[in-house]
């Protein structure tokens, strides 16, 4: 079986490599069925139904940015009534900070809401996937460059209970994977 | 032509090409889409792009020089004065902050409304919008005289304990921009991720791998990434949406909270975020069309259907813009309020007549011309005719605000606006600096959405050539 890494490092986990996203999305159905847990598949670009087919639940992500948004609406109102209604009272158009005036605040709780939600948005996707950093055991396979190029992989993590090399090897290979390799790394 | 090999199956090819006609040309393949888009990156400088950075960049430091004497001498440099106070510098605000939208609403609504033609146009259409955000930021900053009081817009208190009034629309601009600034950035890097590492993969060098690799934040294309940045991106467009209908509208709002005949109009808030987007997509079809004819194989990606899309939706805003004219005519005949039928007299008219004509001419006219499949799909003349809309725009911000202002309440307060040189080479450099953002960008970053037009190939499906449907 090829190695690629530092065999003295701690393995990282089995990699082989596919062809198209057809082939992987039956690989991924095969994987989810026989029960990993630490595994991915790998692709140059999302493929339609992966997560179903690798049996993931849909992103929580959309409902943290409502958190995120929520934030930056009570920012807003912070922001706009505590000097306006308290700090530094403005009698604007003959009106003071009451009830009726609420409509001329709403562009700036808009536009906070937004803000706050974007920031959650590209942040939390970041942070739920372990980015930004700057190295990963995968990035030893030379291989492993094309899968932002044309190629598809799939990877089983030796921290995966049911990991066996021999095993996975053979697994792979009746799914179609081809360059299997060990993967060493930390 | 397809490449769809369906035996077995009720749907031959040819019908399935007709039913959905292959948005990439020629059969390129997925690596065919990487390497020849990262080679443009990739390959050593053209000549072209330096001569063309010849021209762009002292036309930058003008505006940089321009914009330093103003700040040195006071903000009496331009020819804005009693009454016309603003003048050049918000109309070009105005004009710079418009392009910009065309760029989200490909990015974004094109995005929502599963338009999958949009995934070889929304790289460059957000990088536009950008670039000309960063145009227009410059006007307003300036425009308060002293800049460095510019941090009085600031929410917190000023030297003088006062806080801002938050119920003025000159605060909601404030926001309004920078939040859309902000989300930009955010909406285009995000997109870049997958395409830096894609660049980052190919690299030859230690420096370029280095650079790259810290820019692609160590993406791996794992679906376990893929579901939250799927998830991301979708977030992203529907904040977006309601967004760039929000910032242009809020821009209308510094005019139609005034009690100023010819301002003072609710029409205004969607007859700006039309016009926005009308001189977009003009913008983007004047950067795209050189940019495809000089990388030949662009034509592959960027289609002649691409082209005659947006020509439609030019022609679309445009008419929604020319009756947003007639509308205003009508309410200010039929209101009769003789302060503001004198205002529309006046633009018509007055002295300003040119202007007023020319904006009527470029918008309303001109681009009827897309009613004809020809010229729709003839590049030479697509790239003629989206110069109206561009000119056009302009003249739409000028006569808003320069004929509106020149004529106060009281005749005694009358007056022309002239611009001054310092006006002049300004505006001029920031078309320099707009060029030369786009040149850095063209040069450094994949101009085209690899990963997305990768994912809209017919092989990308996970389904691709089986029989069963």
């Amino acid at each position: 079986m090829n190695v690629a890494g530092d065999p003295s490092a701690p393995l990282h986990g089995i990699a082989a490599e596919f062809q198209c996203a057809r082939d992987l999305y039956h690989a991924a159905e095969k994987l989810r069925d026989a029960g990993f847990r630490h595994w991915d598949v790998f692709s140059p670009f999302p493929i339609h139904g992966m997560d179903e087919a690798m049996g993931l639940k849909r992103s929580l992500l959309g409902r943290i940015v409502f958190f995120g948004g929520l934030t930056g609406f009570l920012t807003a109102v912070t922001l706009e009534f505590g000097p306006s209604s308290f700090l530094y009272p403005l009698i604007v158009a003959g009106k003071p900070t009451n009830i009726f005036s609420v409509p001329a605040f709403f562009p700036i709780m808009f536009e906070l809401t937004i803000l706050l939600s974007a920031f959650t948005a590209v942040f939390g996707m970041l942070i739920m996937n372990g980015l930004p950093r700057l190295n990963h055991a995968l990035f030893n396979w030379d291989r492993f460059k094309t899968v932002t190029e044309d190629k598809f992989f799939v990877a089983i993590e030796a921290a995966d209970p049911k990991f066996e090399p021999v095993a996975m090897r053979e697994l792979l290979e009746s799914l179609g994977g081809t360059n299997i390799t060990l993967i060493h790394g930390d | 032509m397809s490449t769809a090999t369906l035996e077995n199956d009720k749907i031959s090819a040819e019908e399935l090409e007709i039913v959905r006609p292959p948005l990439v040309l020629n059969n390129r393949t997925m690596g065919w889409i990487s390497s020849y888009i990262s080679s443009i990156v990739e390959a050593k400088t053209p000549l072209w792009w330096y001569l063309s950075m010849g021209v762009t960049v002292p036309l930058t430091l003008m505006c940089f020089l321009c914009l330093a004497y103003l700040i040195a001498t006071g903000v009496g440099v331009w020819g804005n004065n009693h009454p016309v106070g603003w003048a050049w510098d918000i109309t070009n605000f105005v004009f710079w902050i418009g392009i910009g939208h065309a760029g989200t609403l490909i990015s974004a609504i094109l995005f929502l409304t599963r338009q999958k033609w949009r995934t070889s146009i929304n790289r460059a259409a957000e990088a536009m919008t950008l670039f000309a955000v960063v145009c227009a930021g410059i006007y307003p900053a300036l425009h308060v005289g002293r800049v460095w009081m510019a941090w009085f817009l600031a929410p917190i208190p000023n030297a003088n304990a006062i806080w801002q009034n938050f119920r003025s629309p000159l605060l909601w601009d404030v926001f309004a921009v920078s939040t859309y600034f902000t989300v930009s950035v955010l909406f285009w890097y995000t997109g870049l991720i997958p395409d830096l590492a894609t660049i980052r993969d190919r690299c030859t060098t230690k420096i370029k791998k280095f650079i790259y690799g810290v820019l692609a934040l160590g993406w791996r294309g794992g679906n376990r990434q893929w579901r939250h940045y799927e998830m991301a991106y979708l977030v992203l467009a529907g904040l977006s949406t309601p967004l760039v209908l929000s910032v242009h509208s809020v821009v209308s709002f510094d005019f139609a909270t005034s009690v100023i005949p010819g301002w003072h109009t609710t029409i205004f808030p969607p007859y700006f975020v039309a016009g926005a987007i009308f001189g977009g997509f003009a913008m983007v079809l004047t950067i795209m069309i050189p940019a495809a004819a000089i990388y030949k194989p662009l034509h592959d990606l960027v289609t002649i259907s691409h082209v005659d899309k947006m020509c439609k939706i030019i022609l679309l805003t445009g008419s929604i813009v020319g009756y947003a004219y007639l509308m205003e005519l009508f309410i200010a005949w039929y209101s009769a309020n003789p302060y503001e039928r004198a205002a529309f007299w006046y633009r018509a008219f007055g002295p300003y007549w040119w202007a007023y004509w020319s904006m009527m001419f470029c918008n309303v006219v001109a681009p009827q011309m897309f009613w004809f499949k020809f010229f729709r799909t003839h590049l030479i003349w697509v790239w003629i005719i989206v110069q109206f809309p561009n000119a056009g725009m302009w003249f739409e911000r000028f006569v808003i605000i320069a004929t509106t202002m020149s004529r106060d309440f009281t005749p005694s307060a009358w007056g022309m606006f002239h611009p001054t040189w310092v006006d002049v080479c300004t505006f001029v450099g920031t078309f320099g600096l707009f060029t030369t953002l786009f040149l850095l960008f063209i040069r450094f970053l994949p101009m085209i959405c690899m990963f997305e037009v990768k994912a809209v190939l017919p092989e990308a499906d996970p389904h691709y050539g089986e029989a069963h449907h």
